[in-house]
């Protein structure tokens, strides 16, 4: 098996779903080829230098100095028409999500994303909300995969050594359509979340905006901050600040009590670090429960009013 | 302003999800099935660019058996000027090339100058067909976007990207955007909107006119995640469950 693996420069660094993708190519084949894009990608290289790798491919074309979709998915067609790997790999990232379908429709290669762990026949991947895993193959010769984050860990890194080569790619400005501004945060609110002992984060199962008090009554008897999932933030219910998740805060609370939350990957990776997870749920099979440590199965409307005062009075 | 909204049908985030016999899809006659969330918020945006430019058609599309005539309705009802239905004959697809290029074939005839998506389906969960879609129809494409400005001949979007970051991305149009939810507050229809639907045009592309082709990756099964964390379980009434959390509060996790 030859693996393409392509790697995200993140301004200078190696994004962390990288780490783990090279893991995932060192698993999956004999000869690991990787590929960084952008400039910068010397001090990448740096880093890379260290791995078990057959090669690592530069490419400094002007038109790929910074991440734009249509100038990468044209260098890794090019490069992959080049090395010919049989599966090309990378990290589940935004990026990844942005250009590899363009790579997957300009090879006719099919793309099997944010894929958990590997099986014997195949891939498994996450379904309907994470709520069921599906086994997933392909009789394609050529293939792309992604892996979610914590799919594998740094730690298993094989170190070794590598070459270097630059590649020269063809591009065409006329290719680049979009043009792509600085990258930005927004404004901060007033609230810390990574400070917080404790977090009550509020989920769509608190049904409506009438609810969400009930949430910050129980964080102000347990001395807590309140946080929330994505779509309660959507709503419009709580600020976009207190937001858990990929798109949100990272947070590693000493507790972490979620009320009515799924357990949705993309908010899982903001809090599982947390030390201590309560989460109550009326659905005994939400995948929040497979990383709690204390599952209640129950009804939060009726939970937590009766918590509140019960930690009121005493 | 010609805009095209792909919106699927998927499991209600409520629904019970019963395997069928096969283990390999569940049992869809015990499901019950709602619009992709991410796709409403596209639709939404679709009808808002249209409001704002005070011209243009919204043409919502859909592939799936008839179960999906719902949310086409649905779609109409809110305010998209018609419909275009791709039928399928019932058998889960999960192979976003073969999709992509069904409603490429479709999609390339009306010239559209806009098509939305959802980031990605709440069933499979792929996230790619709107950017498959582009590359097929020769167009730039932009990605989880939680804002747009259309100008003349152009679309500005903002992007998200990941741990609290944006950026903005301008691209030409005719473009194909995928749509991050949250950007807007999807309206419901009106009783007007929904009298108003059932004229409104649904063209149907019949199962055998949609382009065939070879499933290069399938699903094989699904099964139940297992987890090797430890769990305390904590069922009752709501008094004893009350109880129990104050103590693990208060002795496990020493924290009130
Ligand atoms: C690219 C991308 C980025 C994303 N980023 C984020 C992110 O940063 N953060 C984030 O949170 N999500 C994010 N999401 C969305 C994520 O996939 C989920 O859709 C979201 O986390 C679900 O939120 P939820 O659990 O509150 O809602 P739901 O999934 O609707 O779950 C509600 C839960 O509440 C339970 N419930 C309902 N009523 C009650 C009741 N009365 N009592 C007890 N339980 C009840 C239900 O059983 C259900 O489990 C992202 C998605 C994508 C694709
Ligand atoms: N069968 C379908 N009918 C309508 N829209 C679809 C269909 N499949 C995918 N889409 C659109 O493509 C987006 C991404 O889907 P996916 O690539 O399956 O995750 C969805 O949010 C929809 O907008």
């Amino acid at each position: 098996m030859d693996i393409l693996v392509i790697l995200e420069n993140n301004q200078g660094s190696l994004h962390r779903l990288s780490k783990e993708a090279i893991v995932a190519a060192q698993k999956l084949g004999k000869s690991v080829t990787a590929l960084v894009m952008g400039s910068d990608s010397d001090k990448i290289v740096g880093h890379l230098t260290g791995y078990d790798l057959e090669k690592v491919i530069t490419v400094g074309h002007d038109l790929v100095s910074s991440y734009n979709a249509d100038g990468y998915s044209e260098v890794v067609r090019q490069v992959t028409e080049s090395c010919s790997p049989n599966i090309i790999v990378a990290g589940h990232t935004y990026q990844t999500r942005d250009f590899m379908p363009r790579v997957s429709a300009k090879l006719g290669v099919p793309f099997i994303p944010d894929i958990v762990s590997l099986s014997d026949q195949g891939f498994i991947k996450q379904v309907l909300n994470a709520k069921l895993n599906a086994e997933m193959s392909s009789t394609s010769e050529r293939l792309i995969i992604s892996f979610q984050s914590a799919a594998f860990s740094e730690e298993e890194l094989r170190p070794g050594s590598c070459s270097v080569e630059a590649f020269e790619a063809t591009l065409d400005a006329s290719g680049v359509r979009s043009i792509s501004e600085e990258p930005f945060q927004e404004e901060a609110g007033d609230v810390d979340l990574d400070s917080a002992e404790i977090l009550v984060s509020v989920g769509r199962g608190i049904e409506k905006e009438e609810n969400v008090p009930l949430a910050f009554d129980l964080a102000k008897a347990m001395g807590a901050e309140v946080s929330a999932s994505r779509p309660v933030v959507d709503s419009g219910w709580v600020e976009s600040f207190r937001q858990v998740g990929s798109s949100g805060s990272n947070v590693a609370p000493k507790l972490y009590f979620s009320l009515g939350i799924s357990g949705a990957i993309q908010h899982v990776v903001g809090m599982k670090g947390a030390k201590n997870i309560m989460a109550i749920n009326k659905d005994p099979d939400a995948p929040i429960f497979e990383i709690a440590d204390y599952a209640v199965i129950g009804d939060v409307l009726e939970i937590v009013p009766k918590l509140t005062e019960a930690l009121d009075r005493s | 302003m010609k805009i095209a909204v792909l919106i699927k049908q998927v499991p209600g985030s409520e629904s019970t999800l019963p395997m069928n016999n096969s283990q390999d899809w569940i049992d869809e006659p015990s499901v019950t099935f709602v619009m992709n969330p991410p796709d409403n918020f596209a639709l939404e945006e679709a009808l808002l660019i249209r409001e704002k430019m005070s011209e243009g058609e919204v043409v919502v599309v859909s592939m799936g058996p008839s179960r999906v005539q719902k949310v086409i309705r649905e779609g109409l009802a809110k305010g998209a000027d018609r419909a275009i239905h791709l039928e399928e004959d019932g058998q889960i697809e999960i192979d976003p090339l073969l999709i992509a290029q069904r409603f490429t074939d479709i999609l390339k005839e009306e010239n559209f100058d806009l098509i939305l998506t959802g980031l990605q389906s709440d069933d499979t969960g792929m996230g790619q067909t709107g950017v498959l879609i582009g590359e097929m129809l020769g167009l730039p494409t932009a990605t989880l976007a939680i804002e747009t400005d259309v100008l003349d001949g152009q679309i500005r979007v903002k992007r998200e990207l990941e741990s609290g970051w944006f950026q903005w991305v301008q691209l030409p149009l005719p473009a194909s955007i995928s749509i991050q939810s949250g950007l807007n507050t999807p309206r419901y229809p009106s009783l007007k909107g929904i009298m108003g639907a059932k004229k409104k045009e649904i063209r149907t592309v019949p199962n055998s006119d949609l382009l065939s082709g070879e499933q290069a990756q399938s699903m094989d099964r699904i099964f139940v995640p297992t987890t090797s964390k430890k769990t305390e379980v904590i069922e009752g009434d709501a008094d004893q469950v009350v109880e129990r959390i104050v103590e693990i509060l208060r002795s496990d996790i020493k924290v009130t």
